[in-house]
């Protein structure tokens, strides 16, 4: 059992109800969006916003804050969520997410978001700059951290495990990644479409640190996470076992809801759940 | 003369000597492009990233977003069309700081044959939007578009040519991102070179006199942004162009040139390039001759469309 106060855990569970809330929201009016993988990801990006990193939501770029690489850029609902509920933007304007002119673009806009580090969305793209965001922490003797979230379906890139090569080459120790490990992706099942397993197998071949956690424990997630930080042997990877769709019965586990939009009924009987989740 | 990769790599070395934000990335092309003079120098701020040119744009682009001037080299085969999602959106897209080269373009490079030979290397750069394309035209103006790009803010792609080609300028130039530069007076026509066709272009001239022709030069090794009012005053003074480039005939310098034409001033144009297709390893003479594009085909060409208007 994870070491974090009873009372920081209500509130990090609080935020990740809202977080859930905010994803299926901006999708139901956009008629656009990835609710599955950004509701397998809010746990993650909860640990990480809420407990786990330092930035300063009133100055985005702190030389000196903690860098977040969402390089599964279809969670960006929940990034956005995420960003807006932690003070780096108005939570009000979520609401434009997917309209023309708006901020919120359906993958994330490192120019128009305050608080979003790199343009992801095309997968396979974001480990490869986490990299070289660490690379310059290093040159710059600056002790922040990088963190990276990858898709199951986005290793299937291989740009992936180039990055992957050169992290372990270099000994990359001041970068984490978190692998978001729900087994679903666009067209059905990780495992039916291209099998990624042995994940652990695979990544601990290419020299990493393997580490396996629930990615909805939200204890679990901050002491590791805080952990990965403070520890100067690396690069390590968690393999996050997730759910696509998390928190709402109907959309889990299941590549219907990678992208698609909930009916008005639909979404009533989400935010339903969801409210029963949080609490 | 000195080769144009020497000329690059000098200059990173002078540079990263400036400024110790410039930081340099390899895919084990290092002393083919010459970034091994910078490599030497300061090894701290050399990244080799082994043969994996998608993850070497990538981290570029990390470094850039945390406040370095990171330049990427490769051959330009591979950085625009290996890596060139990661061009397009980690770097374009994301408004990121990264300079990248790409070596060994056109017909010109060492004779290792198509698979290491850029023929539409402008086409796509030009169609990024926000990228800055280069294609310096001698040693002296690599040495400052190096410098130049490193001075701009925002995305830049520089053709990096592998061998000696003739000098042009001399140190009173001056060169600057969207300004091209008339080398040689004339007014029966325009050659229009970018790269190291300026200087075929300029012995094309100097044939063409000999048959009473007058030729002016103009060197745009400025691509994009391009040199707009300089290819209409061309135009109107001269009526006639022929644009010179070590690349295909489609999408490269003939058509940013002829697209500033037929918006503002139509007159007859002749493109010599590549004609749309892949190439073969010969020496760079016999690669000129059999795929026409050394200066006596420049004089032939110009000497039709004379004819012809």
């Amino acid at each position: 059992m994870a070491n974090i106060d009873k009372n920081e855990l209500e509130r990090l569970r609080q935020v990740a109800s809202d977080i859930r809330c905010s994803v299926v929201s901006m999708v139901k009016e956009a008629k656009v969006g990835h609710i599955g993988g950004s509701l397998s990801v809010t746990d993650i990006l909860t640990a990480l916003y809420f407990s786990v990193m330092e930035v300063k939501p009133e100055d985005p770029g702190w030389e000196d804050r903690d860098r977040l690489v969402l390089s599964k850029g279809h969670g960006a609902t929940a990034l956005y969520s995420a960003l807006a509920y932690r003070g780096f933007s108005p939570v009000e304007g979520l609401e434009s997410f997917g309209c023309i002119d708006s901020r919120y673009q359906v993958h994330p806009d490192r120019k128009k978001v305050p608080g979003v580090e790199v343009s992801t969305g095309a997968l396979g793209q974001g480990l490869s700059v986490g990299i070289g965001m660490a690379l310059a922490a290093k040159l710059e003797k600056k002790k922040y951290h990088t963190f990276v979230i990858l898709g199951d379906g986005e290793i299937q890139e291989g740009q992936v495990w180039e990055a992957a090569m050169f992290a372990a080459h270099y000994k990359i120790e001041n970068l984490t990644v978190i692998l978001d490990y729900n087994n679903v992706q666009l067209m059905g099942d990780v495992d039916k479409i291209m099998d990624v397993a042995p994940v652990d197998k695979k990544w601990d071949s290419f020299g990493w640190i393997v580490k396996k956690i629930d990615g909805h424990d939200l204890g679990e997630l901050v002491e590791n996470l805080k952990e990965a930080k403070r520890s100067d042997e690396g690069p390590v990877i968690f393999i996050a076992k997730t759910t696509k769709g998390k928190g709402v019965s109907f959309m889990q586990n299941t590549c219907d809801w990678h992208g698609g939009v909930p009916s008005e009924e639909e979404f009533n009987k989400a935010i339903g759940e969801l409210k029963d989740y949080g609490e | 003369m000195t080769a144009l990769r020497d000329a690059f790599g000098k200059a990173l070395l002078e540079l990263g000597s400036k400024n110790k934000d410039i930081v340099v990335l390899d895919a084990d092309l290092g002393s083919s492009t010459k970034t091994e003079y910078f490599a030497k120098e300061f090894p701290e701020r050399f990244f080799q990233c082994g043969v994996a040119e998608q993850n070497m744009v990538g981290i570029a682009a990390g470094l850039a977003a945390s406040g370095k001037i990171p330049f990427v080299a490769s051959f330009a085969v591979f950085i625009t069309k290996r890596a060139l999602d990661q061009v397009s959106i980690s770097v374009a897209y994301s408004d990121l700081n990264v300079k990248l080269v790409g070596a060994y373009t056109g017909l010109f490079n060492g004779r290792t044959g198509a698979t290491h030979m850029a023929v539409d290397d402008i086409s796509i750069t030009r169609a990024i939007p926000g990228m800055v394309v280069l294609d310096p035209a001698d040693a002296l103006e690599t040495r400052q578009a190096v410098f130049a790009a490193a001075e701009y803010e925002g995305p830049v792609y520089i053709r990096e040519t592998r061998d000696e080609w003739p000098d042009i300028f001399n140190d009173d130039y001056r060169f600057k991102i969207g300004k091209g530069k008339i080398v040689r007076g004339g007014k029966d026509l325009t050659l229009i070179g970018c790269g190291v066709m300026t200087s075929e272009a300029v012995k094309a001239a100097e044939m063409l006199q000999t048959k009473g022709i007058d030729a002016r030069v103009v060197n745009m090794s400025s691509i994009k942004p391009i040199d707009e009012e300089l290819i209409v005053s061309c135009a109107e003074e001269t009526k006639a162009i022929v644009t010179c480039e070590n690349h295909n005939i489609h999408g490269g310098l003939g058509s940013a040139v002829s697209e500033v034409l037929v918006q503002r001033s139509c007159v007859p144009v002749r493109m010599v390039g590549i004609k749309d297709t892949f190439n073969e390893c010969g020496t760079n003479p016999e690669l000129l001759e059999k795929y026409e594009m050394d200066a006596p085909t420049i004089v032939k060409q110009a000497q039709s469309l004379l004819e012809n208007i």
